[in-house]
């Protein structure tokens, strides 16, 4: 039972790490599509909140390995 | 470029030997044996650390391995260094025992004479396990690669880049200029640039090196060991505390602008932050990497638990898929664990408005 628990734990994680993620990619390419020119720069700010989103997602899987 | 186009093929071959060895190795031992195939228990085994380096049973069961030394320290026998053949299978040895199943599975334990073990005092464990030894060898790449750097600009000068040098020298001039620059301001950033470019390179070669299932040195388990990145963050933490400068400090005990009946409760929370931060970053590179080895090793599994030839292809294209991911993040958490380091070691040094 803890394992099936474990695993919808970790199931909602994924889905807040999705939504989060998703409307960054979302955001960024309304903003590369305004302005091209900063292409770069926005790519770079969009990973490095990927990244940290899902950090955040990671905490939660993390969690429900350890139970 | 043409140093570039090998560097993209070698990496690609790498990847696809990966996929294909992994899965060659496993059915060699598998004929022999009629048991049921455990796939939590096969991916944890690969994961965790151990005091041998397995590489691969033959058809009659015998075990091919690296035995690593162990170095336990015990209060009535001192400092014992042996092999760990010795403790291979459950054997005892001068009073020490690898732990096979229970609680203290895969630990030293020590057991008197009448083959008690004595579970409150473990010996102290030194060894030198899986983890360590690649941990070691990503060190003797790191030096070898910086040290020719070094070598060749102070025989050539500063001329125009070739061999070595123009593979690493655009990565540290990035971190220098997109990582330390911003973050810790122009006239500081030269304190902390050696501590910024080793962190890029031992999380991006241990990475790398972890993605590489054989020969032996490479395919240890090290950033996703929690141990490793505890001691990472941890020492971002101590730079961190030790070049604070006293704004920073008194953003901590006493905020200005909070009224005086708030700060009791400001001091906690202030502290928590101190100590959240770090934790974030151990957190984040050891899921990231754990997840991706997880996630490798369940595709491979898919083969064995459907019995089946023909999930190979299918279960191996994926694997490289998943690989190619991997690649991309090994870079992204070196690059992120470094740039968040530079950022708190800015936020605690450098003095604004």
């Amino acid at each position: 039972m803890t394992g099936t628990l474990a695993a919808i734990g970790a199931g909602f994680a994924v889905i807040g790490a999705g939504i989060g993620i998703g409307r960054i990619g979302g955001s960024a390419m309304d903003a590369i599509a305004r302005q091209p020119e900063a292409a770069t720069k926005i790519q770079t700010a969009m990973i490095i909140s990927a990244a940290l989103i899902e950090g955040v997602a990671l905490f939660a899987v993390v969690v429900a390995l350890i139970a | 470029m043409k140093t570039r186009k090998l560097i993209c093929f070698f990496f690609f071959f790498l990847l696809a030997g990966a996929a294909v060895s992994a899965s060659g190795n496993e059915e060699e031992g598998k004929e022999g044996s009629k048991e049921k195939f455990n796939a939590s228990e096969f991916i944890i085994e690969h994961i965790s650390d151990s005091h041998e380096w397995h590489i691969f049973t033959k058809k009659n069961g015998e075990h091919v391995a690296l035995y690593l030394p162990v170095i336990v320290y015990n209060k009535e026998n001192g400092l014992n260094i042996f092999s760990s053949k010795k403790l291979a299978h459950g054997h005892e040895y001068k009073g020490f025992r690898l732990e096979e199943e229970g609680d203290l599975k895969g630990r030293v334990v020590s057991v008197n004479d009448v083959g008690h073990i004595d579970e409150e005092n473990l010996p102290l464990d030194l060894s030198m396990t899986k983890t360590v030894l690649g941990m070691l060898f990503a060190a003797i790449i790191g030096l070898v690669l910086f040290l020719s750097l070094a070598r060749s600009y102070s025989k050539a000068g500063i001329s125009h880049p070739k061999g070595i040098r123009s593979f690493l020298e655009p990565i540290v001039l990035f971190v220098r200029d997109d990582i330390a620059i911003p973050n810790l301001g122009k006239d500081k950033y030269e304190k902390f640039m050696p501590y910024l470019l080793t962190v890029f390179f031992f999380i991006l070669i241990n990475n790398l090196m972890g993605l590489v299932p054989f020969p032996p040195p490479f395919g240890a388990n090290v950033t996703g060991n929690i141990a490793v990145t505890f001691t990472l963050a941890a020492c971002t933490f101590l730079i961190i505390q030790f070049n604070g400068t006293k704004t920073y400090w008194r953003h901590i005990y006493a905020a200005p602008g909070v009224p005086i009946w708030l700060l009791p409760i400001m001091l906690p929370v202030e502290v928590i932050g101190m100590l959240a931060k770090p934790f974030a970053l151990m957190v984040r590179l050891f899921a990231n990497i754990l997840a991706g080895h997880i996630v490798v090793l369940s595709l491979v599994s898919l083969i064995f638990i459907f019995k089946s030839l023909a999930v190979a292809p299918v279960s191996i294209l994926f694997v490289i898929f998943m690989d190619c991911l991997e690649l991309l993040v090994a870079f992204l958490q070196a690059y992120v664990f470094t740039l968040l380091s530079a950022l708190f070691i800015g936020l605690a040094t450098t003095e604004h408005h």
